[in-house]
């Protein structure tokens, strides 16, 4: 990690913008494009600004097409810019799944190396915004899935900011998803100016020895409070925000486990095909001789995200994740 | 017909000028259907500055305003038959309510209830929320009606921004491949978000753009209810009856958005207000209702019962919409597929023995 001195005092989408002009500061060719990023400043506001600052060459307000934005900044990406496409939502990057899947992710096998795709395309995912229906979905496990790609959650200002830096910097393609739940929910100090967290580095929030906890993203914080309300019972978690979620931080994740033995995985995408399944299947393959209770998923329902009346039962809550871990630490 | 179709696409279809005059051939509707015309744009209006003010209140989430598309969104729909099918986008509240749909319904979707639809027996999908997703669907329910000989059209609705994506291309392509019986709406009110509609395309016009796919591209006065009451209906027609020339027709409905793209949008960031200023002299229900009273098919007494019907009805379905308990938990689980899977059978009693245990106030943040 580098940082300089000064700070300043951020919430989380104030850090994704600080973290783009940054770099854009830094860098000439990188370019953010993408749907009412220009003027607009993003539907977010996570460009504010930009545009003034570095006029509609550098900022660039695309026409409606997600596919067309992804597509256009692989072009780019290939003659050597550095693009940074925003897809508004989650829920609306489909069309440019082909894009994405098909040849950011390939491009550099598919040339040995001669063309490459150093693109981050950010996109802010998940519920608990109240927001209409496919503005919630949370599908990161599409992308981990992808080889080629790199899959990045901040959940926390300087995090996002450093790991936004590490991932423009990256040579290759990264799908960069940002917790809109949590993007005004908290400040915390930022570096300002130059700042990079290494992508591929998961970071222990609260460490306990009796359960390892992974979580990620928006998850963190509801995650973290029930760690706190179940040490007032006695059961001291390790809580581990991944933060890369491809590739994984194999080490720190079965580092905790060989302490523990127990571990539950919270996630707010649905459980079926989510990293819960994967994260467990690192711990048989690496530490199955230490471990003293089944994994448990504490996760998102197989079902579509419900419209928002019912949006504080799909996601998982401190309650959930309390009786989820109680189950693993109360084994057998 | 022909003079509605054999025209340039920049030929833009006026019935009633700005001022509610009459400069072209009106449609071929009673006093009372024209009535009807007003009542509706009047309701679409009132439902809206009411829904508006719910989200402002915190009893609604984020909504899509439709101000200043109460023509387009009226006089298209007012020309199709109930067999007939809607694909809509999200902001179509005033098409949707004339083919069928309960007000209730269309608020209780953004009260955020439901699974996504609307419970109605009307032949409307559910909204399209990502754009231009429902232009191919409609070209589907037309070859489906096409292959039944079921005499049913199949509309589309969508905006400006929409025809810059690739469905909008493909839907529109297999239409007159197939040459179905599809009308294909563009709400173009200027404004996708902050785009406006000339950085969204360079092409001259939207209804231009039907010459790619060998169909009919018709360009029309979006705030003129009686215009695109009268293309639509020739549009229509001629998808039951196409005689020589292609079924599927591209309609551009010219019109503004007055408010913002959605309650979580602040246009001040990207447009004068100035252009909105402008726009609001083309008010389409001013001008329908200019209209009728020279005509004489409506004086003070029509207006003021017209507007006490209007905010009784909205006021009605809000009631009813409120009133709604927020949905059953379990009923996430079903309708994910026919059947319930075991592992949504399991997920469905893991939440309910969490429920009995701990309480609903465990969960819910309000």
């Amino acid at each position: 990690m580098s940082t300089d001195t000064d700070t300043q005092n951020l919430t989380l989408v104030q850090a994704v913008r600080d973290g783009l002009r940054t770099e854009m500061q830094r860098d000439e060719d990188v370019i953010v494009l993408g749907e009412d990023v220009g003027k607009n400043g993003g539907v977010f506001r996570a460009t504010e600004g930009l545009y003034e600052e570095f006029g509609d060459e550098r900022v660039i307000d695309t026409p409606l097409a997600e596919s067309g934005i992804v597509g256009t900044s692989i072009g780019m990406a290939a003659y050597g810019l550095r693009p940074v496409p925003e897809i508004q939502f989650m829920g609306f990057i489909y069309p440019a799944f082909d894009q994405i899947v098909s040849h950011a992710a390939r491009l550099r096998t598919r040339t040995r190396g001669r063309f490459t795709c150093p693109m981050v395309v950010r996109a802010p995912y998940g519920g608990g915004i109240r927001a209409p229906e496919h503005h919630s979905e949370s599908k990161e496990a599409f992308f981990v899935h992808e080889p080629g790609l790199k899959v990045v959650i901040p959940s926390t200002p300087a995090d996002t900011k450093g790991l936004l830096a590490s991932a423009i910097r990256d040579p290759d393609p990264v799908v960069f998803l940002e917790p809109k739940l949590i993007y005004r929910a908290f400040r915390e100090d930022v570096p300002a100016g130059d700042h990079t967290v290494p992508l591929g580095e998961a970071a222990v929030r609260r460490e306990g020895s009796d359960v390892s906890v992974y979580t990620w993203g928006a998850m963190t914080r509801p995650t973290t409070e029930a760690a706190e309300n179940l040490a007032a019972e006695g059961i001291e978690c390790e809580v581990i925000d991944l933060r890369t979620l491809s590739p994984l931080d194999r080490e720190t994740i079965v580092d905790s486990f060989e302490k523990t033995g127990r571990a539950a995985v919270v996630h707010e995408a649905p459980r079926t095909g989510g990293l819960g399944g994967e994260i467990t299947a690192i711990l048989q393959e690496e530490a199955l001789l230490y471990q003293e209770a089944p994994v448990e998923r504490i996760t998102g329902f197989d079902t579509p995200v419900p419209l928002y009346a019912l949006e504080d039962y799909y996601l998982p809550s401190p309650t959930r994740i309390e009786e989820g871990i109680r189950e693993v630490v109360d084994f057998p | 017909m022909s003079d509605v179709f054999d025209r340039a696409p920049d030929d833009r279809v006026q019935v009633l000028d700005e001022s509610g005059d009459l400069v072209g051939e009106p449609p071929d509707l009673s006093d009372a259907e024209l009535r009807d015309l007003y009542r509706h744009m009047r309701l679409a209006r009132h439902f809206d500055e009411r829904a508006v003010s719910l989200q402002r209140q915190g009893r609604m989430g984020t909504y899509p305003p439709l101000a200043g598309q109460e023509a387009a969104q009226v006089g298209s729909a007012a020309a199709l038959e109930p067999r007939d099918w809607i694909a809509p986008s999200y902001r179509e509240h005033a098409t949707v309510h004339v083919h069928g749909l309960d007000l209730a319904e269309i608020l209780l979707y953004w009260m955020g209830h439901g699974a996504g639809g609307w419970s109605t027996d009307a032949n409307v999908l559910p909204p399209a929320v990502p754009i231009a997703t429902q232009i191919p669907h409609t070209t589907g329910l037309a070859l489906a009606a096409k292959r039944r000989d079921d005499d049913a059209v199949a509309c589309a609705y969508f905006g400006d921004g929409a025809t810059s994506e690739g469905d909008f291309h493909e839907g529109l392509n297999v239409a007159g491949v197939f040459d179905v019986p599809a009308v294909f709406v563009c709400n173009n009110n200027g404004w996708a978000i902050s785009v406006p509609r000339e950085r969204q395309t360079a092409s001259e016009t939207l209804a231009g753009k039907a010459a790619a796919y060998g169909i009919d591209g018709v360009q029309v006065d979006g705030m003129d209810p009686l215009a695109t009451y009268r293309v639509t209906r020739a549009a229509v027609e001629k998808a039951r009856a196409p005689g020589d020339r292609p079924r599927p027709t591209l309609i551009e409905a010219v019109q503004y958005r007055f408010g913002a793209h959605t309650t979580a949008d602040d246009p001040t960031v990207y447009r004068d207000e100035s252009e909105v200023d402008e726009w609001r002299k083309r008010d389409p229900i001013t001008r329908l209702e200019r209209y009728l009273r020279e005509t004489g098919r409506l004086d003070d007494d029509g207006v003021v019962e017209v507007d006490a019907a209007v905010r009784d009805q909205v006021s009605t379905a809000i009631d009813r919409a409120e009133r709604t308990a927020r949905p059953d938990p379990d009923g996430m689980f079903d309708d994910v597929y026919a059947d319930p899977t075991p592992a949504l059978r399991a997920q469905r009693s893991h939440l309910h023995s969490l429920r009995d245990r701990h309480g609903d106030s465990a969960f819910l943040k309000d």
